[in-house]
């Protein structure tokens, strides 16, 4: 038993040194989600006012086309009724056809049509952006993400902390600052504290007071970078309401059924030990 | 398949039936009359836990089917339609998806089980290589189906995996360029990963039946790793095998849930809700966690065909270890020093998943080249040495006495409770 206390002993040292290889970049701060948790659900207003600033700020360069207009009034999402949806939809020119006379038109959108995006194709996009492609952000809540450590990744298995996609978000949209003395960056390149290698083609999108709120809610680029995270976490995972509620009804119904069994078990097995 | 069958149908109808084909008594034999060992532990519940999982992996992944779009352009955009739009299809993705990882988490218990209690040893030589043939195949699959997503990480390990065959010597890049259908991983590999990864499932399934009907000839080993010497040393299969793999799957499943419903992209990579960009390699490339420890041998070497030669050989190396073993004694149980050298064995491989995850370079790489090494040196030296220089425990006359010690003769519900899951 010595021994292997010895080796479990020198297993973990190995497993915890921290020194080996270099890890650089700066690790998002964690934040305080309505929807992280067992039963984290979304702010409806928050969703709301994502949209608002996903619609002013982000849909000049970036697309949403996995998100139509319908999924606005579904349950579990933003809250809008059908009929705001419907006028939503009805403020997007979308091109459609071809028509009997085999011509392309435009028309107002409509509950089943997606978000239209602002370039007709990649190429479009990197020509208006010097050569940089806006991601889309349909699933960027899911796409980025952060290292956290051997530790920590362990026990967010067990808090069940999914966020770090959205701590990334609202760390990128507020951690623009001044690049160090010496170094020169493009016109159309700024320094971002939380992006990879820091040098990013997205000049700072939010600036305080741009998108004006109407429940009170602070005008600060902090709060618009929290509500646009918030929004993308449900565009990017429309269902999550859906998926919490019937996993604890699962979880119930197989713990009550372990119990059953278990007791089950224990009787049946009396007599095998005897 | 053995003894028992002695089933006896009182329907006239299934009589008629059972008497052109006894399919009905095959059953009976197999799976209610069959002897089990009583002294099984929980350990042993992990062979029903995987059947469940196979058949899981195979019904969730036929119903994905009917919305996936195998093509370069298609595939990611059908991925999405099928977690927005599906009815539960984002219940099915997320199963699917996690059942991959339960799956390999169960036949990882499994092995190690297996190592530990000496399930390999005569007369179970052939059950224990058909189970390696099985773990490859679900290797094969398992990858495969990771590419279907065709996000960055899908792409970019389709890449790097196919890449090693160039290793081989003369042949390996026109073996490469077959593989791919191409000379890129492009839309005719996806089309023909997705191809086999419907049909490889049902090959697996095919192996199961096998190692299942292997176990059944030879019987199961169990904890003390002693013959079943009379009916004393066993239990019938139902109701009492069925009730605690039943109870154990329930167990198991609250894990799975935990995964699906709370957590269901923890297991995941990010990068792999980026779409696949040939343009763009991703800053690390990381396989799935349980391919980590063999990511790890392959990166520890510095040659390419060696690194290569190892990581399968890493596996290759397991069908011998029946041969390798030179124990009589096959339970860990009674083996003071394998004991300690199994556990040391777990860890390093533990810790082999460690360093597949981080970059190869700096002491990673050297770690990664030490733990390597000793899991060659386990089987190849320290496990053939054992068996002469080890003075095994003596073992218990039968299963049953070795049951009636441990409990004590005390009141037999109590030990019931208690007995499961001690060692291992």
């Amino acid at each position: 038993m010595r021994k292997l206390t010895v080796a479990l002993t020198l297993a973990a040292t190995v497993m915890a040194a921290p020194v080996f290889g270099a890890e650089e970049g700066h690790t998002p701060e964690r934040l305080s989600w309505s929807f992280a948790g067992p039963f984290g659900l979304f702010d409806r207003a928050q969703l709301q006012r994502g949209f608002k600033v996903y619609r002013e700020v982000c849909s000049t360069c970036h697309s949403l086309k996995y998100v139509a207009f319908r999924n606005l009034a579904q349950p579990g999402g933003p809250g809008f009724s059908e009929a705001q949806a419907r006028a939503i939809a009805a403020e997007y020119q979308i091109t459609d056809g071809p028509d009997d006379s085999g011509e392309m038109f435009e028309r107002p959108g409509r509950l089943s049509d997606h978000f239209p995006s602002p370039d007709a194709n990649e190429q479009a996009a990197r020509a208006r952006f010097g050569g940089a492609l806006p991601p889309d952000l349909s699933v960027i809540a899911k796409a980025r993400s952060y290292e956290s450590g051997l530790a920590i990744g362990l026990l967010d298995f067990f808090r069940q902390y999914q966020e770090h996609g959205v701590d990334y978000i609202h760390a990128l949209l507020t951690g623009y600052e001044d690049p160090p003395a010496g170094v020169k960056l493009e016109a159309t390149q700024a320094w971002n504290r939380y992006f990879p290698g820091n040098r990013i083609a997205m000049v700072p999108p939010l600036s305080d007071g741009q998108v004006e709120y109407t429940d009170g809610s602070p005008q600060t680029v902090d709060q618009y970078a929290r509500d646009v995270a918030a929004f993308l976490a449900w565009a990017a995972e429309p269902h999550m309401e859906a998926r919490k509620r019937i996993g604890f009804q699962v979880m119930i119904f197989l713990i009550v059924l372990a119990g059953l069994l278990y007791f089950t078990k224990k009787k049946v097995w009396a007599d095998a030990h005897a | 398949m053995s003894g028992h069958g002695t089933f006896q149908p009182q329907n006239k109808a299934l009589a008629w039936f059972e008497r052109r084909l006894p399919v009905f008594g095959l059953l009976h034999s197999s799976f209610v009359a069959y002897p089990t060992p009583r002294n099984l532990n929980y350990w042993w519940t992990f062979g029903g836990i995987l059947t469940v999982m196979l058949v899981v992996q195979i019904v969730t992944g036929i119903v994905l089917v009917m919305h996936f779009s195998p093509t370069a352009a298609g595939a990611f955009d059908s991925i999405e339609k099928i977690m927005r739009d599906v009815n539960y299809g984002w219940l099915l993705r997320y199963v699917h998806a996690n059942g991959a990882s339960m799956f390999f988490l169960a036949v990882y218990v499994h092995i190690f089980r297996g190592l530990y209690y000496g399930s390999y040893k005569e007369p179970r030589e052939v059950l224990w290589i058909l189970g390696v043939i099985i773990f490859l195949l679900m290797m094969a699959t398992a990858f495969m189906g990771y590419v279907l997503p065709w996000g960055q990480m899908s792409f970019w390990a389709a890449t790097v995996i196919t890449n090693l065959f160039s290793a081989i010597p003369l042949v390996g890049n026109a073996i490469v360029t077959w593989l791919w259908g191409g000379y890129s991983v492009d839309e005719p590999t996806l089309q023909r990963f997705f191809a086999l990864h419907y049909l490889l499932p049902f090959v697996i399934f095919g192996v199961v039946l096998l190692h299942v009907w292997a176990l059944h000839v030879v019987g199961q080993n169990n904890p003390d790793g002693i013959d079943v010497k009379s009916n004393k040393d066993t239990v019938p299969f139902t109701p009492h095998a069925t009730v605690k793999d039943s109870f154990g799957l329930i167990c198991f499943f609250i894990l799975f849930a935990w995964f699906v419903f709370y957590i269901p992209n923890y297991l995941g990579h990010s990068d792999n809700y980026i779409p696949a960009n040939p343009l763009q390699t991703p800053a690390h490339i990381v396989p799935e966690w349980y391919f980590l420890p063999f990511y790890a041998i392959l990166r520890a070497i510095p040659s390419k065909l060696g690194g290569v030669i190892a990581m399968f050989g890493s596996i290759a190396l397991l069908v011998f270890v029946p041969w390798l073993d030179t124990s009589k004694v096959r339970s860990a149980r009674y083996r003071p020093l394998y004991r300690q050298f199994f556990w040391i064995l777990l860890l390093v491989c533990i810790g082999l998943g460690y360093l597949g995850a981080k970059p190869p370079e700096g002491g990673y790489v050297i770690a990664a080249r030490i733990l390597t090494a000793y899991y060659f040196i386990h089987f190849l030296v320290i496990l053939p040495l054992l068996g002469y220089i080890e003075k095994p425990k003596p073992l218990p006359a039968s299963i049953s006495e070795s049951v009636l010690k441990k409990h004590g003769g005390a009141p037999a519900a109590a030990g019931a409770v208690r007995s499961p899951d001690r060692n291992g």
